[in-house]
């Protein structure tokens, strides 16, 4: 791999840049390293750093940057006419990428010279052979513009690669002799390093800030890509959710309030579950536990947290859904078909987040004054009467703050109802229904085989946003609670 | 206090005898304790219900049937098979006129036909002619071959599948049980540790006893480097400049607001991110393990910041003041003595961060890691960050999305496999805790 062995070499360059600048101010400072301004080895990293963060730079943005301008150009190479009635620009431009790299595959393998895979007037049936001789995947009959789009694409690739290594390199050396012009010994090498390292780590701070602009943006960009296509209102009142499936035709309906209501539906069990529970073993052990008590059961229930959600998926479909049935189905009660269900998911859900409730609650609860107990039992109160009239109404906040969280983590929880809720989008009352949620739906509409441009891919982007502004709303809300609730004990 | 407020305590209560209310009241205390104990016995028996049907569900994927069959194949019988159109035929007769041989040699005899037997292992007569095109010199030698039974015959020996449920089908049919009861008498078929499923690649639709995780464990490993590469120097510098050098300003803010919101952003929408930023926009190779690293780094930064942050605060300010004061510079401070005194906590939330990391399903499949891609070993060091895989998880999802309830089997044995190696970081995060952390 070049790239990788373009990168080793800027880093060699550095580290001779590195000893160089180091011995050359050692040298200069004849023996006596007092007359220095910093230590020798701040000299060498100084030229160093000049060296290598520079080329990495470009390296990593000229990497990003090629292959949109490669794109470009070569899609403003294929007419309009070339690109088929039930076909787009984006799948031809795919066409285009297999093709190239079927001309790399047949170069490797010796199918092919590299004069001839540049050649412009090449004979398609024989270049067609020969590619499926060397074993790309060549899908149909490569066409003229296609062809001649794939070739321009695999010189303009070379070229920039080409390009960019000569000016990586040339980045590298130039800033590594820079900063050995630099290396005096009154020169103040240890604040320029420790200035480039603090940028270094401002650098990595922003990162937090990137990833939220990158979700944002590809969530924005591909909603308004999808309402471009389909109506937003259509979107957001719809109540029926059935897709037709890329290739058959017809129109499919999107609508999200099914996906919604079964959302809430299975957060709503899940909340039925695991707050109860969780907040009664936070109170017993927070309030009533002995230290040996907490000290097993407290990592106990948080096992609960770390176990991945994909075994809680396992659990509902394969064991908690079918004894739902044999309790519920057509031989005991009735109203339950199938294993996957509202309760199937909602309950397993409901376990996951046992321990969260849990955990947040007893912080909250320990953080409340031991001086507001204390009162409470000097008025006579018992201790159940002290937690349920001073405890809990002192902590309420916090502990709606925690179930507010945990309702956010049901809404976004995937795996659990992929597995346990089933597939039917359906507005249903019955709770022993299959019903399915935005989470699951993204799954499925972005696993299949459909093409990326369409509408029915594009609603998961829908849904994604949807999903990401109200989880992202029931977080800030149950933040400022918890945080409000905070400031007024400390 | 008014006197009518005293009026309402009709009868006082003694030390030695108790009122109505106060028995009601330590009733009632007696009972909220109760309900404590049962929501914490409760969530406890839900993790025990989680575990033994993990157990008793996985262990039987780490066991196969297979038919174990030791025979000579001599040089006429390969030039023979060798001759004829239909090779595999060739070999598959060869195999079951062996297996009479052996059955008759044990004075058992049972009538079937060639369909029976495909029935039972699948197609045999390429397994052996592929071995003895392989090895020419092991022809006229005696060969024991071991190949995996069906999932219905694997079925029956664990239970799964019995005399009374079995169906009728092209699959199985009830008189095939007959074969492989005198088979199992005669320990031709037998039950062993399956290897396979440890070191093997995902099979077939419809052939759960090939079916392997060694494969996707080698893609979780792959993206595990990638995402301990980037996320630990990454959030360790970002946790370094909130916590020693940000100043109070509204870029520090954006960035700590940040922060918190991306750790609860599902991670469904860190697929999504995934999907259009590195496959969409920067055309990275889908399904590689690579952006499978990638999308859990951006993941579990925020686990590993705020893991970070709290062991950085926890070293006492009077270490830096020491620090500062005989004439280090800020970032020598950081560098020489608070970072190595924090390492410990840092690496403790490290382990737990890739540990959930490892654990993850939803962005993977977005980003097209699905569980039937991990079909081969990757060739090399890069081929195995670029070339398509999936992961553990994934593989597990796939596996409990197919049809046949052999695969189920082996979702569970995959699971057990996954929870060992959460189980041993998990460990390690506590050992080096225990050993290392300093409380001041």
């Amino acid at each position: 791999m070049p790239l990788l062995w373009l990168i080793l070499l800027v880093l060699a360059i550095a580290a001779g840049v590195f000893i160089f600048a180091r011995a050359r101010v050692l040298a200069q400072s004849g023996q006596d390293r007092r007359t220095l301004h910093s230590l020798p080895n701040y000299y060498g990293s100084n030229a160093a750093m000049k060296s290598a963060i520079p080329a990495l730079l470009v390296l990593v943005i000229w990497l990003i940057a090629q292959p949109l301008y490669v794109n470009t150009s070569v899609s403003g190479m294929i007419p309009d006419t070339a690109i088929a009635e039930s076909s787009s620009r984006s799948l031809v431009l795919a066409e285009v990428r297999r093709t190239a790299e079927g001309l790399d595959l047949a170069i490797a393998t010796g199918n092919m010279t590299e004069d001839e895979a540049r050649n412009m007037r090449a004979d398609i049936s024989d270049v067609t052979q020969r590619l499926s001789d060397a074993g790309a995947i060549v899908t149909s009959q490569v066409t003229q513009p296609v062809l001649r789009a794939a070739q321009q694409f695999r010189v303009l690739n070379a070229t920039g690669y080409q390009i960019m290594t000569a000016v990586v390199l040339l980045i590298a050396i130039a800033g590594g002799l820079w900063g050995v012009r630099e290396t005096r010994p009154e020169f103040r090498a240890r604040n320029v390093v420790e200035q480039g390292i603090c940028v270094l780590l401002i650098a990595a701070a922003s990162i937090a800030i990137l990833t939220t602009l990158g979700i944002v943006l590809s969530l924005v960009f591909n909603t308004i890509e999808f309402f471009r296509l389909y109506p937003a209102s259509e979107f957001f009142f719809g109540t029926s959710w059935a897709p037709s499936f890329s290739g058959r035709g017809g129109a499919s309906d999107l609508g999200i309030l099914p996906l919604l209501w079964g959302t809430f539906y299975i957060s709503i069990v899940a909340l039925i579950v695991a707050v109860p529970i969780g907040l009664f073993s936070a109170i017993y052990l927070s309030e009533y536990a002995s230290p040996k008590v907490r000290a097993f059961a407290k990592p106990m229930l948080e096992v609960l947290a770390g176990i991945p959600t994909i075994v809680y998926g396992l659990f509902a479909l394969l064991t908690v859904g079918p004894l739902l049935v044999s309790v519920f189905g057509d031989d005991g009660l009735g109203w339950m078909q199938a294993g996957t269900a509202v309760m199937t998911a909602g309950l397993v859900m409901g376990i996951m987040l046992i321990p969260f409730v849990s955990s947040l609650s007893d912080d909250i609860i320990n953080a409340v004054p031991q001086a507001m107990r204390d009162g409470s039992y000097g008025l006579g109160a018992t201790q159940s009467e002290t937690i349920r009239q001073v405890v809990l109404p002192a902590a309420l906040p916090g502990i709606v703050g925690a179930i507010l969280l945990a309702a956010s983590r049901a809404i976004g929880e995937t795996m659990i109802v992929v597995l346990g809720a089933g597939a039917a989008a359906r507005l249903s009352l019955n709770p022993f229904d299959a019903m399915t949620t935005v989470t699951a739906k993204i799954v499925s509409q972005l696993t299949g085989d459909s093409d990326f441009a369409s509408p029915e891919a594009l609603v998961a982007f829908a849904l994604g946003m949807t999903l990401f502004v109200i989880t992202l709303g029931l977080n800030i809300f149950a933040l400022y609670i918890v945080r409000k609730y905070r400031e007024q004990y400390e | 206090m008014t006197d009518a407020s005293m009026d309402s305590v009709p009868v006082k209560g003694t030390l030695t005898t108790v009122d109505a209310r106060t028995k009601k009241r330590n009733a009632a205390e007696k009972r909220f304790k109760a309900y404590g104990i049962v929501a914490i016995l409760i969530g406890l028996f839900f993790l025990v219900v989680l575990a033994v049907s993990i157990l008793r569900s996985g262990i039987p994927a780490f066991t196969q049937a297979e038919m174990q069959l030791e025979f000579v194949l001599t040089q006429e019988e390969f030039d023979a098979a060798e001759s004829q159109v239909l090779k595999t035929k060739a070999y598959e007769n060869i195999f079951i006129t062996k297996l009479q041989d052996a059955l008759t040699e044990k004075g058992l005899t049972v009538a079937f036909d060639a369909a029976a037997i495909e029935r039972l292992l699948g197609k045999p007569g390429s397994t052996i002619r592929e071995f003895y095109r392989a090895n020419p010199d092991q022809i006229g030698q005696p060969v024991t071959f071991s190949l995996p039974a069906s999932s219905r015959v694997d079925g029956y020996f664990k239970g799964r599948v019995s005399r009374d449920t079995v169906v009728d089908s092209r699959f199985f049919e009830a008189s095939d049980l007959d074969l492989v009861d005198a088979l199992a008498d005669a320990g031709i078929i037998v039950r062993n540790f399956n290897w396979n499923f440890i070191t093997g690649s995902d099979s077939g639709v419809d052939h759960p006893g090939g079916a392997g995780i060694g494969v996707s464990v080698i893609g979780s490993f792959f993206m595990m480097l990638v995402v301990l590469a980037l996320s630990l120097p990454i959030g360790v510098a970002a946790s370094i400049y909130l916590e020693e050098f940000a100043p109070q300003n509204w870029f520090t803010d954006l960035i700590e607001v940040n922060i918190s919101n991306l750790a609860a952003v599902p991670s469904i929408v860190f697929g999504i991110l995934g999907l259009a930023v590195f496959i969409q926009f920067m055309h990275l190779p889908q399904s590689a393990p690579l952006v499978g690293g990638l999308v859990l780094t951006l993941m579990t930064l925020p686990t590993i910041i705020i893991s970070t942050r709290a062991s950085l605060k926890a070293v006492p300010p009077s270490i830096r003041e020491a620090a500062l004061g005989v004439g280090a510079s800020k970032m020598q401070t950081v560098f020489h003595h608070v970072l190595p005194l924090a390492a410990p906590g840092i690496l403790t939330g490290t382990i737990i961060g890739l540990a959930q990391a490892l654990g993850e399903t939803a962005p993977l499949l977005l980003i097209g890691m699905v569980g039937f891609i991990a079909r081969a070993y990757p060739e090399g060091v890069v081929s195995g960050f670029i070339d398509p895989n999936s992961a553990m998880p994934a593989q597990i999802y796939t596996w409990a999305a197919r049809a046949d309830a052999g695969f189920y089997e082996k979702a569970w044995g995959g699971i057990i496999i996954l929870l060992i190696f959460l189980l041993t970081m998990n460990i390690i995060a506590i050992i080096l805790r225990r050993r290392f952390e300093r409380r001041w």
